[in-house]
């Protein structure tokens, strides 16, 4: 019944909003999230999702794992819809797991690693002898030999090899999805090459699916096949890494990657502000309130700022398999598009 | 030491903050455990010093030193100035005056430090008031006067630290350590927590700071590439010693220590082809401290070792104009 290989996970025109507070009444302001998304990721791909705090990333992580209901649009995993019962999403999250930033945080003190490790086996039943199995997950997430560390505690190991601990622990039940969520930033950088080799490892041995949330883009660089650029609940351009970082086509990327201190290349564009507020999604473009292309007059010059202010640009191809929704990419071929900027 | 007596040097051209042979261990079930192992640096007004190594390499335990910071298990000798006062021999009292007027510290996550149930303002006013007992009139036009200095609109002073974004929160804390006009900040790990656009700010912030007041700062972390962006100067730690100085572009760009050189590469250049599904880095663990090697302690993950690495710790040596590093393979042909 299923067309043939679609992609493992595919989400369409997700849409995920909250009212503000535990007791809103009606007439509360609603946060729109996670506003209309399309994503993809398939086996044995990484893809990278990056945007600041607040672009709502994590809400579309959260939703993915079916921790949030989405209120409108679809998420499908393996050719079909989230489960919505109990049973059946606690079966999906064997297959679908995730990895937070903070391994201390993730790890019980009190327990040691064999512990955190064969957790996961009991709460899903998994079948088979639990101490080969845990054995098995420390040594593939490189804690080697892995009976070494069965009865040492979070505190006794090194930030590097708490993180393998919880890899390992979402490893072990063998998921075909593995949601990390900032795997590497509160790393050391020594110890942040060998997760991500780790990570790299992983995706190559077992076919996995990655999505790797993020708002650093030289570990996209580093690890990703495509990144998914998200600004205020949106995609505003998604593509193959090389063609998102290197040659982007949307200014809220251009601006993302100005200020990644270690780029040389391009003069800063400081946004002014935080992210703007996800209760009051801005007219037309949303980004064109902080947009420096809107506010340096190349829109005006492209004649595209009266639109920029009305109308919400659709995403649009600029190139193989990228998309981004900017107007510039749909001026007058006068000036085409990613010449007039970037210098 | 008793040529340049204390007191009388303030506001003069001397460096406003001078360390010497800094040490400090701590005291263990197992011993002594050695965490900065003699440290010496000057820092003139309006200077940015950029320190960086892993975890573990004594980078905070130094700046705690600076300002005596440390726990009582910790044991430090050496010699910390202050605008020439000699850090060590200060009374308590003397001490609490030094921090905030003179020297002010900004901790990572710092932003987790505000009392969640004070507003802005009244947490900004008591360390205006803490500090300066005369200025209980005026502090409310202070406090203004420092959130617009770090760019918060004066309204934000109403708030709760909940109501604050993580950025803005950390503004706060800096509006704080500039409370008492300090002449030295010393930022550990500042933008850590903040994701890259905030982290632009609070960096452009801090440059502008530095300039405007003429700021003396030490800035902390484990992020070179941040450090090459916003000091001028940089010093890199390896096992509690300092293994590379020199001016921060040239030591990110042209490392002449082979530490050094695998802690750049370690932060990927995005668009270099060379870190794609590659990431550089750095083999193995820093040493621990209870067991260090013998002679430069970075020999076991280092690629260019010799067999004279094991021998002898190095010290810092001149590797070219205004350049120092702790190797022995300086000054030879690789």
């Amino acid at each position: 019944m299923n067309p043939p290989p679609s992609p493992l996970l595919e989400l369409h025109d997700v849409h995920v909003s909250f009212t503000a507070g535990k007791h809103a009444r009606s007439g509360s302001p609603i946060a729109r999230a996670v506003d209309g998304v399309d994503l993809s990721v398939d086996r044995g791909e990484i893809v990278a999702l990056v945007g600041e705090s607040g672009c709502g990333k994590t809400t579309l992580a959260r939703a993915i794992l079916g921790l949030e209901q989405p209120g409108r649009g679809q998420i499908r995993f393996d050719g079909e819809a989230l489960p919505r019962s109990s049973k059946g999403l606690r079966a999906y999250r064997r297959r679908a797991q995730m990895v937070f930033q903070d391994p201390t945080g993730a790890l019980n003190p009190r327990q040691t690693i064999y512990e955190s490790v064969a957790e996961g086996l009991r709460i899903h039943k998994i079948d088979g002898d639990e101490e080969e199995l845990v054995a098995g997950a420390l040594s593939r997430s490189g804690l080697r030999p892995p009976e070494q560390f069965f009865l040492r505690y979070p505190h006794e190991i090194s930030g590097g090899q708490r993180q393998r601990v919880v890899i390992a622990g979402a490893m072990a039940l063998e998921p075909a999805l593995l949601v990390a969520d900032e795997p590497v930033a509160s790393l050391d950088a020594s110890v942040r090459g060998e997760i991500i080799r780790l990570m790299l490892g992983l995706v190559e041995q077992t076919n996995i699916a990655m999505l790797v949330v993020t708002h650093d883009l030289g570990l996209a660089w580093n690890i990703a096949d495509r990144v998914a650029v998200m600004y205020l609940g949106r995609i505003v351009e998604v593509g193959p890494t090389e063609q998102v970082l290197d040659a982007p086509k949307h200014p809220y990327t251009e601006a993302l990657l100005s200020v990644v201190p270690e780029t040389k290349r391009m003069e800063q564009q400081i946004l002014q502000g935080e992210p703007p507020d996800p209760t009051r999604v801005p007219e037309g473009c949303r980004f064109h309130p902080r947009c420096p292309a809107f506010a340096n007059g190349e829109a005006a010059r492209l004649g595209i700022a009266a639109r920029c202010e009305s109308e919400d640009p659709q995403p649009i191809s600029v190139g193989p398999n990228h998309a981004a929704a900017c107007h510039r990419n749909t001026a007058s071929a006068a000036e085409p598009p990613g010449t007039a900027h970037g210098t | 030491m008793s040529a340049v007596e204390a007191a009388g040097t303030r506001g003069g051209v001397g460096p406003i903050l001078s360390v010497r042979d800094l040490h400090v261990s701590y005291e263990t079930r197992e011993g002594p455990v050695p965490a900065v192992r003699g440290i010496s640096f000057d820092l003139g007004p309006g200077e940015t010093l950029g320190i960086a190594g892993e975890s573990g390499c004594g980078k905070s335990s130094m700046a705690a030193a600076v300002l005596r910071l440390l726990p009582p298990e910790a044991v430090v000798s050496g010699e910390v100035r202050l605008d020439g006062e000699d850090v060590f021999a200060m009374t308590p009292g003397r001490l609490r005056a030094v921090r905030w007027t003179e020297a002010a510290i900004i901790f990572q996550g710092a932003m987790h430090a505000l009392n969640p149930v004070w507003k802005v303002k009244h947490q900004i006013g008591e360390a205006i008031e803490l500090h300066d007992p005369k200025a209980a009139g005026k502090t409310r036009a202070r406090v203004d006067e420092l959130l617009e200095q770090v760019g918060l609109p004066a309204r934000r002073a109403e708030a709760y630290p909940h109501q604050l974004s993580g950025g803005q929160r950390q503004r706060v804390m800096i509006a704080m350590a500039l409370a008492c006009r300090p002449r030295l900040l010393i930022a550990d790990e500042p933008t850590t927590a903040l994701d890259v656009m905030v982290q632009a700010q609070v960096l452009a912030l801090l440059a502008e700071l530095q300039t405007d007041l003429g700021l003396a700062m030490v800035f902390i972390t484990h992020d070179l590439s941040v450090l090459t962006s916003c000091c001028r100067e940089l010093a890199i730690m390896y096992a509690g010693r300092i293994v590379e100085r020199g001016p921060s572009h040239q030591v990110f760009v042209d490392p002449r220590h082979p530490y050094t050189r695998a802690l750049a590469a370690a932060f990927p250049t995005v668009g270099d082809p060379r870190f794609r599904k590659a990431p550089l880095g750095l083999p193995g663990d820093p040493p621990d401290p209870r067991a260090r090697p013998d002679g430069c302690p970075f020999t076991p993950r280092c690629p260019d070792a010799q067999s004279e690495c094991s021998a002898e710790e190095p010290n810092l040596r001149v590797a070219g104009p205004g350049r120092e590093a702790a190797c022995v393979l300086v000054g030879r042909t690789r």
